[in-house]
């Protein structure tokens, strides 16, 4: 790969040739959503490093006098409370703030944990062949019987409640996917000669499999990651519903909703900011992964 | 066919019997003894719950264990509910008939409206409305559908009135069941507003649930309708001087919903899933709220049954999807 950047930009220094960062930059804002996507999930990265600084209360600090007060431009808001209390008198504000914090640490240790172990158990299955391979991809067969929100809930049952197992179950709920992936692409990859050039070199099997396959399987893995994270989210966020995920008074957007749902008469605000921010959450990353994968694989190009 | 068929029979037994192996240990993964967990919170005696392990052969080995559950499976024995004391068998054949409708009505508003938008879409692709419509499809398919449920409770049922909070039909009404499908079985009664009162149930539920499908199938059939729109054939019959719309509908149309179908099938399992959250914000009295209230009620025999119930329907639709496709498609029966 090194040899490749080095040829490239000796090239670069006598006729102007973009390099491949460009060219792939080039490619993606092509795609006006995914520039959208894009900035509205840095936007939403920055809201969560500097949550501590930005809110104005604690996102789990209780105003006893200040019980579902409406937002600030409603009658009866305060600027203190921008968007509203909830039911125990908490600044939906500063929950919500806390919340995108929240979901991005959820999306990364999901897909994180997921990827790593699809990979591990796919490039294995590739590598090994026979009754490895089978065993390994006949239960990921089983796994794919059960619709994968109810496969978490079993997983939570079993486990119990929690931010930690929910996230671990829905980790599970993305393990086939990666398996799959992984070990097709590896498939493909090990036919090839420069597979066969490294094994002739007398490199190892570790070596093989992530020091040479795994660097050109890259691509569809990195796209199934990206959209996998805004599912991830919305599975963790549909726990929280189902009060199997995070507990009050973590400030997680699905939890937060769980509680409200009593109050769809009297406060609508406590119902609709958290759904709201789970929308916007998904979608960026949504409409990011697909200029990704519109931009990493130029046979889907449209 | 016939090989085709036995071939991905054959390839469905072990996947069904590790379907069973998980649900088999799902109840013994829970914590607690399953016989002191259906004892309930009041407490049993040693020598009573030694006397009741034997005779639910928790005494056995594991493997002996398995086989008699693999055993009682195959005969329909799924257990008996801790709470109401019925056969799992029976609580979900009586509450299925509900989902099923829910999920159908779902996925036939998914259809009637997705197949038709992915068609202008891709007929007019680059205009407003093919852009406003993917944007919009993406944000159905982004969408948590929980919090869809509340926001149409809240705008149709709350603010406007339009439409019930929860349940099936209205108190006011009986109605006999005899289909199980409220829809079929309001209709046949002899008070003419039950049937009224069935739909504005209905209505709600099934469009939140069937947003995701409606958003999918309507930007598979675009893309698979782009794909068809560029072949030979496609120029020949417009060549040969057809009226567009024919060949659109009869030409591409017919060629491009091969995938869509594939898609519908794949999506059984979302709608699953779906139903589990829908059902819980209508409070619809289907499998989905079932489950997730056996977990409140720890009914682990009604989680462990249900799960194994669901799985194998899902197997079976696949299955089906699969014969369609083979159907369909002769090229890959192989």
């Amino acid at each position: 790969m090194s040899d490749l950047d080095s040829t490239a930009g000796a090239r670069s220094a006598t006729a102007p040739m973009p390099n491949r960062y460009v060219l792939f930059w080039r490619s993606f804002a092509e795609n006006r959503g995914a520039v959208v996507g894009l900035v509205v999930m840095i936007i939403l990265i920055v809201l969560a490093l500097v949550a501590d600084i930005m809110v104005p209360h604690s996102p789990i600090e209780q105003f006893r006098e200040a019980f579902l007060t409406p937002p600030v431009w409603q009658h009866g808001g305060s600027w203190n409370f921008i968007l509203g209390t909830d039911d125990v008198g908490r600044d939906m504000f500063s929950r919500l703030i806390y919340g995108a914090r929240l979901s991005l640490i959820i999306g990364v240790s999901v897909v994180t944990l997921s990827l790593i172990c699809g990979t591990v158990l796919g490039l294995t299955a590739a590598f090994s062949g026979g009754v490895v391979d089978s065993f390994i991809m006949r239960i990921m067969d089983i796994l794919l019987v059960f619709p994968s929100l109810l496969l978490a809930i079993v997983i939570v049952a079993i486990l119990g409640p929690g931010l930690f197992n929910a996230m671990l179950a829905v980790a599970v709920t993305y393990l086939p996917g990666f398996t799959r992936l992984s070990r097709a692409s590896a498939l493909s990859e090990l036919a090839r000669d420069y597979v066969t050039a490294t094994r002739c070199a007398g490199a190892g099997r570790a070596h093989l499999m992530f020091n040479t396959v795994l660097p050109n399987c890259m691509a569809p893995l990195i796209v199934q990651a990206s959209l996998g994270f805004s599912n991830a989210i919305l599975d963790a966020a549909a726990l929280g519903f189902l009060g199997l995920g995070a507990q009050p008074p973590t400030p997680e957007w699905g939890t937060m909703l769980a509680g409200a749902m009593q109050y769809y008469q009297r406060a609508w605000w406590v119902l609709t900011f958290p759904g709201l921010f789970i929308l916007i959450t998904v979608q960026a990353f949504n409409l990011f992964g697909d200029g990704l994968r519109d931009a990493l694989d130029p046979k889907l190009k449209r | 066919m016939l090989r085709f068929l036995l071939r991905r029979i054959g390839l469905i037994v072990p996947t069904f019997i590790g379907v069973t192996f998980l649900s088999f240990m799902l109840i013994r993964l829970v914590p607690g003894d399953p016989i002191e967990v259906r004892a309930g919170e009041h407490g049993i005696p040693p020598e009573r719950l030694a006397e009741l392990r034997h005779e639910y052969g928790l005494d056995q080995p594991l493997w002996k264990q398995f086989l008699d559950y693999e055993k009682g499976v195959v005969t329909g024995g799924l257990g008996v509910s801790v709470v109401t004391r019925a056969p799992v068998w029976t609580e979900f054949t009586t509450l299925f008939p509900a989902t099923l409708e829910l999920a159908l009505c779902a996925i036939t508003l998914g259809l009637a409206l997705g197949i038709p938008f992915g068609l202008i879409a891709a007929v007019r692709r680059g205009s407003a409305f093919d852009y406003g419509l993917m944007g919009l499809s993406m944000t159905g398919a982004s969408m948590p559908i929980f919090w869809w449920g509340l926001m149409a409770i809240l705008i149709f049922s709350v603010a406007l009135g339009w439409t019930p909070v929860s349940g099936r039909i209205s108190d006011m009404y009986y109605v006999e069941p005899w289909s199980g499908f409220m829809l079929i079985d309001s209709w046949f009664s002899d008070d003419k507003g039950a049937f009224a009162s069935a739909v504005s149930h209905l209505i709600l539920p099934a469009i939140v649930l069937g947003t995701r499908p409606m958003a999918v199938i309507a930007r598979m059939t675009r893309s698979a309708m782009l794909d068809v729109l560029g072949e030979d054939y496609i120029r020949t019959a417009r060549a040969k001087g057809l009226a567009s719309w024919r060949v659109v509908i009869v030409h591409a149309l017919r060629n491009a919903l091969i995938p869509v179908v594939t898609v519908i099938g794949l999506q059984v399992g979302t709608l699953l899933g779906g139903a589990i959250l829908t059902e819980t914000i209508f409070s619809w009295p289907g499998v989905g709220h079932w489950l997730i209230e056996s977990i409140q009620r720890r009914d682990y025999p009604v989680l462990q049954g249900g799960t194994l119930l669901v799985a194998t329907l899902v197997i079976i639709v696949n299955l089906g999807v699969d014969m369609t496709y083979g159907f369909l498609n002769p090229r890959i029966r192989r």
